[in-house]
């Protein structure tokens, strides 16, 4: 797994069980809201640090009570063109204050990745040979935005100074 | 007109720039046409019949005659020397070359314009009322509120993967020139109660396969919740819409599926979320800067000129045709707005070559104070005419053939390009068109007809707005050949409607003569000054089922 | 000779122009000029040999057509692509 944060490979303590039927012990683990939903005592009693890996059509409204349980939230991107993760992402740092990674997964494309950042990404698991050359490719690509998400980048219509015709 | 400052200017160049970078990659191999598709359609860049094809917005339909200069230079320099003005306040080039699409993006750039999000599915090319800010029956402007809408909407980070396009309308007027009602949000700018001018929203109308009208969900909404109550209804519609049948997935369906009540408790339950965010809330002096740059144009005080102009026309009866067909009263005395009509005998609906273009910008100069206009049915309007100019503009608009005088006549056609150039039709819409066009040219004839919209798709998409024509025409292919489907009824307008299927389908050369059946009927059936539609809308399908089909009814017919 | 068969048609990809392919492995903007297959063998060597392009970045959306004779002339089947083929039915005075 190839793992980017603030442009950079990073290692990955994680390990993502979401798709396994036996969950690896003594390891942190990502796994899915079903396997929460049904093993919820048997993890928290593990003491193993946990992640939560959501479908793109599981809102995390679904489990705001227990965010607090998680270090990592990912969110699955099963296609690049299906966008339900980004509100997804917005809700958890806007609404239910989630201060824990959140990490994409599943079809992230390089050319999404700076949207992504602004919804409250942090970690990206990017398809692709070179993670850290796709970022440095974006990079500056926009240094303007029109809209305000979480991440504190003001809007063009903040920074303007009144100016007009 | 909203022009770039240093904050907008930089947005289009670093998007000019990526777009670059993309091309070359893909011209390079690094990117595969998989890869590439979504990025070249995000910058307005389709692959058609015959070629790439770039579309162009024009915001609300404002454009300056410095802008239309370049879109000439585009249409010599990049293409074959025209554009297709289309039904989204668009202009499309036909024949772009991939390797030079950067160039052209930074030719537009250059004069404040741009593609970005005239595809893909995301908030596309925000379309308003043509006569903004000029029209008589006007409540407000809805201009400063279209770009409002437009920055919002451009690189959403959260909107820009919606389950389908997404397209908002705004009107000021309470006579709708803008299809309010048939966009995916529709707004017209209303005053409540107490006189406060608000938004009165519309959702979940568009064309298409499955046709709707929209329905209101909020009958008043205040002008500083416009973004928040935009961004709840995308928000509810991102995460609710469907993403398993393309076909399926715009707003309309879901609701549909969900009844506007529902969609309307959803949306607000929402909104009463983010309502007061920061983020969504724009400074005072934020809407003041966009709104001055709207403000009225430097007008002289002028006094009615009706008078002179009435004795022009006595002594011309074709200017005095053109004026009760092209020209509209104009909020300011002393003015006119005068509608160019892009539909003259056999032109292809929405064409403008490059000379055209270039003598249309001079005589924006001259005549209209450098501003045109481009409206949803395929037409160009200049807002700002002087009254005791009107001859002088007629007579240099007959030089460049755009003084038809047909405007809302039956020959005002809307046609997508259809099969002529689009990958997506089934059948040939301009053709059509101009068969019509040839069939019906005594001027008089026109007139007495009156109010007559006909609008013709090359397929179920409906970019040619059949559904809402007064006559409507969809293309379809039967084993191999084209025939037309005619619906009677629509309408885009305030009291807007779709139309009902006349009958089976017809092939091309039936289409002029099944017209002039149903026109000669409306003539006969007609009281008084009653539109075609107003009549339709009285009698009904089967008096024009009979005079089209005559001893030849329809099958299904024939079986009951 | 008859000129029945099947040809390949695509988009070049540099600049969108309809191309067919030629016998050589070029690709040409004159109907004429294109290879014919003449069976079902031929046209999937055809094919395989257009995907290949497509696959170098040459050309997008490479697909097999019907070819029929028209007074000698090749003429695509389907109507769709005769226009391909022949360019719009509209506007020919704007060529170039």
């Amino acid at each position: 797994m190839a793992l980017i944060r603030e442009g950079r490979l990073v290692p990955d303590p994680f390990t993502d069980a979401s798709g396994l039927e036996n969950l690896p012990a003594g390891v942190p683990l990502i796994v899915s809201l079903e396997q929460w939903q049904t093993r919820r005592s048997a993890l928290l009693a593990s003491g193993q640090r946990l992640g939560l890996r959501l479908k793109s059509d599981q809102p995390p409204r679904l489990i705001a009570a227990d965010l607090g349980y998680f270090s990592v939230i990912a969110l699955e991107f099963p296609k690049y063109r299906d966008g339900r993760a980004y509100t997804h992402a917005r809700m958890l740092r806007e609404r239910f204050k989630f201060a824990g990674e959140i990490r994409a997964v599943g079809d992230v494309l390089q050319e999404q990745l700076h949207f992504m950042h602004r919804c409250g990404f942090d970690t990206f698991d990017v398809t692709g040979p070179d993670p850290e050359k796709a970022w440095r490719t974006i990079a500056g690509d926009h240094t303007v935005a029109y809209q305000a998400t979480g991440d504190g980048q003001p809007r063009a219509l903040d920074l303007r100074k009144g100016t007009g015709p | 007109m909203y022009r770039y400052d240093e904050f907008d200017h930089t947005l289009v160049a670093e998007r000019v720039a990526t777009f670059r970078r993309q091309v070359a990659r893909r011209l390079s191999g690094d990117l595969s046409e998989d890869q590439f598709k979504p990025l070249r359609l995000m910058n307005g860049l389709y692959l058609q019949l015959h070629a790439y094809m770039l579309r162009v917005n024009i915001p609300y339909g404002c454009l300056s005659s410095r802008q239309l200069r370049q879109l000439a230079f585009i249409a010599r320099r990049y293409d074959r020397n025209f554009g297709h003005f289309t039904t989204r306040q668009n202009i499309q080039y036909n024949w772009i070359k991939l390797d030079e699409t950067p160039d052209v993006l930074a030719a537009l750039a250059a004069v404040e314009m741009n593609a970005m999000q005239s595809s893909g599915n995301c908030v596309r090319n925000i379309t308003a009322d043509q006569f903004a800010g000029r029209a008589q029956d006007e409540i407000e402007d809805p201009r400063p509120w279209c770009e409002l809408i437009r920055q919002w909407s451009i690189l959403h980070p959260e909107f820009s993967y919606l389950p389908r396009k997404f397209k908002i309308a705004v009107s000021g007027a309470p006579q709708d020139r803008a299809a309010v009602k048939l966009h995916d949000v529709g707004l017209y700018l209303r005053p409540n109660g107490a006189g406060v001018i608000g938004f009165e929203v519309i959702v979940g109308g568009g064309q298409g396969r499955l046709p709707y009208v929209g329905h209101t969900i909020r009958e008043w909404l205040a002008k500083e919740d416009l973004l928040s109550y935009l961004e709840a209804i995308l928000r509810i519609y991102n995460l609710g819409g469907r993403r398993d049948n393309p076909q399926k997935a715009r707003i309309k369906v879901q609701v549909n599926a969900l009844g506007a009540e529902e969609f309307r408790r959803l949306v607000d339950e929402e909104w009463e979320q983010i309502r007061f965010t920061p983020q969504l809330t724009v400074p005072r002096a934020e809407i003041e800067r966009i709104t001055a740059y709207f403000a009225d144009p430097a007008w002289e005080q002028l006094t009615d000129a009706s008078a002179t102009v009435a004795r022009q026309r006595s002594a011309d009866p074709a200017f005095d045709v053109w004026n009760r067909a092209n020209v509209v009263a104009h909020r300011r005395p002393g003015y006119a707005i005068v509608n160019l009509s892009l539909k003259a005998p056999g032109i292809a609906p929405g064409d403008l070559t490059a000379d055209q273009m270039d003598k249309v910008a001079e005589l924006t100069d001259r005549f209209s104070l450098g501003e045109l206009r481009v409206s949803h049915r395929q037409n160009l309007v200049f807002p700002d005419v002087q009254q005791v100019d009107l001859q002088a503009l007629w007579q240099a608009l007959q030089g460049v053939s755009l003084a038809t005088p047909n405007i809302g006549t039956l020959t005002d056609i809307i046609a997508c390009p259809g099969l002529d150039f689009c990958a997506l039709a089934n059948a040939r819409a301009i053709p059509v068109a101009q068969d019509i066009g040839r069939h019906f040219t005594d001027v008089a004839a026109l007139q007495d007809i009156g109010e007559l919209t006909i609008n013709i798709s090359g397929c179920m998409n409906a970019c040619g707005h059949h559904h809402v024509g007064h006559i409507g025409i969809l293309g379809v292919e039967k084993n191999g050949l084209e025939f037309y489907q005619l619906t009677l009824g629509g309408s885009s307008g305030e009291d807007a409607s779709l139309g009902d299927r006349l009958g089976r389908s017809i092939s091309a050369a039936e289409v002029p003569v099944a017209i002039e059946a149903i026109v000669t009927r409306y003539k006969a059936l007609r009281e008084g000054e009653e539109r075609f539609l107003d009549t339709y809308r009285r009698v009904g399908l089967e008096p024009f089922k009979e005079a089209v089909y005559g001893q030849n009814p329809p099958r299904r017919q024939a079986v009951a | 000779m008859d000129p029945t068969g099947q040809m390949v048609l695509a988009n070049r990809l540099a600049d969108g122009q309809v191309v067919f392919l030629a016998t050589d492995g070029s690709w040409v903007e004159d109907i004429a000029r294109g290879a014919l297959a003449r069976d079902a063998v031929a046209a999937q060597r055809l094919l395989a040999d257009a995907q290949l392009a497509e696959s170098r970045n040459v050309v997008v959306e490479p697909y097999l057509i019907d070819i029929r004779d028209a007074a000698g002339r090749r003429q695509p089947v389907a109507f769709r692509e005769a226009i391909r083929a022949a360019g719009p039915t509209v506007r020919t005075d704007l060529e170039g």
